[in-house]
């Protein structure tokens, strides 16, 4: 196995990220009042969780690009399952579930093999077009349209949007892009992340206005705001480090992660309220399931793709 | 060396097709059996019901779970009988008893003598996916005689979306397991089975289970 270490950049970045992690552990294990809060169990949980993603996530940039692209593609799949065991399902579907399945390993053939129109068609058009034929052909029209309609919705999310991710490793250099592919991820799930963290800290610290509170009654207009701006700055100071924005660019782009991500984070609340569950499982501790954690990163990993494309990477993406 | 082939089966096969392509969400954890002898009673929709149930325990307890199976099924050819009595360890019982002399129950009551963990499916067969039928009392007679013996209600869902009778793909779903308090023999046929019909729908009901019609 070739062993492709990423550049010197990114490293430094997932040592700061190690750094972080190691103060936030110090911080909720040693703090009085931390550690006597009522949640207390559930922090130190999520933190632990929290170090099972990062090293999962360094030793999946740290290897090589297919190592990288099973890891997305692994997630994707856990997503997708999650979501299919949520959602009401028509029996009769069964075997449309599993075409719906394959769609991920082929998916992930066309970023692995670089054809970036067939990574950008194949589920808007070929998956949205084959399934429902298959469930017409299944000849069940009860349910039909809210089964077709709740399939594709998902697929878009956690195979289509996620797939932006691994996407980005695939990306020609760029004379400006200083850390390459694995730069640009690295800054876009850091600053997805830290923005779900900086809003969350911001609303427990200073929330008093609601913004949604028939989605989420937790999230406030004060954790919002300081966790846009938070990122937005985040985002300025990091990007001569991991991407080619310049300083309009970096600025336009933390505003967006911001609110972006705070928008994917309220529509996966929105589809557990709608079917009356907390969490959307229990795999990662503390955090809940596979969805409540990639949340915000199937708004912003398309977004984020889409806008240093536009900007940075014209010749190659059309 | 079959017990190795046993335990390889149980390692390699089953925890990958359990953890990774299904998955489970388990409630109540804790309430599982440390140790035999025990009875666990689960509803029945697929093949995939004992694998679920056998990976909820460490695999050093594995010599110990045995599940009760239908001998017209599982020993109707040879190779099929030679899995399921040396890899899953089946204990095979008939269904339909012609002569009312011989107790079918009489070999499970030896392997609960012997300490072992008994996995029992009341509804006698994997029946309509993802739908409760049912408990037939055989579970009755085994429970009178080790009124002792705990038996643990679990309810199982998700297994019937993912193999269900009669067919051969695995389509993956996460697996959920509720795990009931043990109950024990109460003294007579029909309360026993009704407390047991009664904590099997109140593990169901205990989260919002998403439809499957």
């Amino acid at each position: 196995m070739v062993i492709m270490l990423p550049q010197t950049n990114v490293l430094l970045g997932l040592a700061g990220v190690f750094l972080l992690l190691t103060i936030a552990t110090g911080i909720i294990y040693l703090l009085p009042s931390l550690r006597s809060a009522s949640n207390a169990t559930e922090l130190q949980q999520r933190v632990k969780s929290w170090w099972m993603i990062v090293i999962i996530i360094t030793i999946a940039l740290c290897l090589n690009h297919t190592i990288a692209l099973i890891f997305f593609a692994f997630l994707s799949f856990l997503a997708l399952k999650e979501y299919l065991s949520l959602i009401p399902t028509r029996r009769v579907d069964r075997r449309v579930l599993f075409w719906a399945y394959l769609a991920i390993p082929i998916q992930y053939y066309w970023i692995y093999s670089n054809w970036y129109v067939m990574f950008l068609i194949f589920v808007p058009i070929y998956v949205f077009l084959f399934l429902p034929m298959r469930m017409v052909l299944l000849g069940e029209t009860q349910g039909f349209l809210k089964a077709a309609g709740t399939l594709h919705w998902g697929l878009m999310l956690v195979v289509f949007n996620l797939g932006h991710l691994a996407y980005l490793l695939m990306l020609p250099s760029h004379p400006a892009a200083v850390a390459g592919g694995a730069g640009l991820l690295f800054y876009l799930i850091f600053l997805t992340e830290f923005n779900d963290i900086a809003q969350y800290v911001w609303g427990k610290t200073l929330g008093r206005h609601k913004v949604v509170p028939k989605v989420s009654p937790k999230k406030t207009v004060e954790g919002l705001v300081g966790g846009v701006l938070t990122t937005i700055l985040l985002a300025w100071g990091l990007a001569p480090w991991f991407t080619p924005f310049d300083t309009l660019h970096a600025l336009g782009i933390g505003l967006l992660l911001g609110m972006t991500g705070f928008i994917g984070d309220i529509t996966i609340s929105a589809l557990k309220r709608d079917l009356g569950i907390k969490d959307s499982g229990n795999l990662i501790p503390g955090h809940g399931g596979v969805l409540d954690r990639i949340d915000s990163l199937t708004y912003t990993a398309p977004l984020f793709f889409h806008y240093t494309a536009y900007f940075y990477y014209q010749g190659f993406c059309g | 060396m079959v017990k190795l082939l046993r335990l390889l089966f149980f390692l390699l096969i089953v925890r990958l097709v359990v953890l990774i392509i299904l998955g489970l969400r388990i409630r109540h954890k804790e309430r599982l059996p440390v140790k035999g002898p025990a009875i666990l009673v689960a509803n029945h929709n697929s093949h995939l019901d004992t694998l679920v149930l056998m990976s909820l325990f460490p695999l050093h307890l594995l010599p110990f779970l045995q599940p009760v199976a239908a001998a017209d099924y599982f020993l109707a050819n040879p190779y099929l009988a030679w899995f399921a009595l040396h890899i899953i360890g089946i204990i095979p019982v008939e269904r339909q008893e012609i002569s009312r002399t011989k107790d079918p129950l009489a070999v499970c009551a030896t392997a609960l003598a012997q300490g072992q963990m008994l996995i029992f499916y009341p509804e006698g067969s994997r029946g309509e996916p993802e739908r409760l039928s049912k408990f037939k009392s055989g579970i009755a007679l085994l429970a009178k005689s080790f009124p002792s013996v705990p038996i643990y209600p679990i309810f199982l869902h998700g297994l019937g979306k993912s193999l269900p009778r009669g067919s051969f793909l695995l389509v993956p779903f996460f697996c959920d397991v509720f795990i009931g308090e043990p109950i024990y023999w109460t003294g007579e046929r029909r309360g026993f089975m009704d407390l047991l019909n009664h904590r099997m729908e109140s593990l169901a009901a205990e989260e919002n289970l998403p439809a499957w019609e």
